[in-house]
């Protein structure tokens, strides 16, 4: 892990994916927040990362068919 | 006799509910099977597989847990059992790109060095790039990247589904995400040539 009076940018980094996940403790949470907030270099970073999550998952989104719904329901097993 | 019929009674309700409940949950795990599959009739028909053996074994679902990982559970080994084992192992080749790799070349083919809009950058791929450089990350870390990103399932619940320890979901999610964005990086460079 790379302290963070090392290299700011290469500890936010490390902690934007965690981040993103809203995995990190408390501390390194408001540590990742200060320092965005401070630093527009990691924060045009961070914005498309984000961005980037919610449009893949937008893009891949593929409904499943009408047909296949209606194959599913009549997989159920009938009441005797 | 009475007790008898009150047990069927019982039991048909049940079974109706879990039926209910699983098909209401179709369109979710369709998502994750279309993107473990190469193509959307193997998707269909791993769906088809699930249902089907998911209503055959409902007794072994435990009411108040959470369907959608067992119904997942189901499809994943299902999806295994259909050959994936003898797929090949993903290469390990290091990865030189940093997180910001995809950021650092989609910024870069942008206009002279203006500060771009961050949500606009991210336009410049195409629902085709994402699909395609999905479909290029290889299985095992596709697999946690659908079921986390793309499936909203937590760590927890993808471990349990693909069967492996959290820390290995992590790891591969962590590279796997990296792949995907290396994967992008090159379907922009090959567009812009």
């Amino acid at each position: 892990m790379t302290h963070a009076q090392d290299d700011p940018c290469a500890h936010c980094e490390e902690m934007m994916q965690p981040y993103l996940d809203h995995i990190l403790t408390e501390a390194e949470r408001v540590e990742a927040e200060e320092h965005l907030d401070e630093c527009e270099w990691c924060r045009r970073r961070y914005k498309f990362e984000e961005s980037l999550r919610v449009y893949v998952r937008q893009a891949v989104s593929e409904p499943m068919s009408a047909k296949l719904k209606a194959k599913l329901s009549e997989l159920r097993i009938p009441l005797n | 006799m009475a007790e008898d019929a009150t047990r069927i009674a019982t039991e048909a309700r049940d079974r109706v509910r879990f039926e209910e409940e699983a098909l209401a949950l179709a369109d979710q795990v369709y998502r994750v099977a279309r993107h473990l599959s190469g193509s959307r009739e193997d998707a269909e028909e791993l769906v088809q597989e699930t249902y089907a053996r998911a209503f055959r074994s409902w007794r072994s679902y435990t009411p108040g847990t959470n369907l959608r990982a067992w119904l997942l559970r189901i499809l994943t080994n299902l999806n295994i059992d259909r050959g994936r084992r003898s797929q090949r192992a993903p290469q390990m080749t290091p990865l030189e790109a940093n997180d910001y790799y995809l950021y650092d070349k989609l910024s870069a083919e942008g206009d002279g060095g203006q500060p771009a809009d961050e949500e606009r950058v991210v336009e410049r791929l195409s629902q085709d790039d994402i699909v395609s450089a999905l479909s290029a990350v290889p299985h095992d870390f596709r697999d946690v990247i659908v079921l986390v990103d793309i499936g909203d399932f937590s760590y927890q619940d993808a471990a349990n589904i693909l069967d492996i320890p959290i820390g290995t979901v992590m790891s591969r999610l962590h590279r796997g995400r990296r792949i995907l964005k290396r994967e992008l990086a090159e379907s922009v460079l090959e567009d812009a040539s």
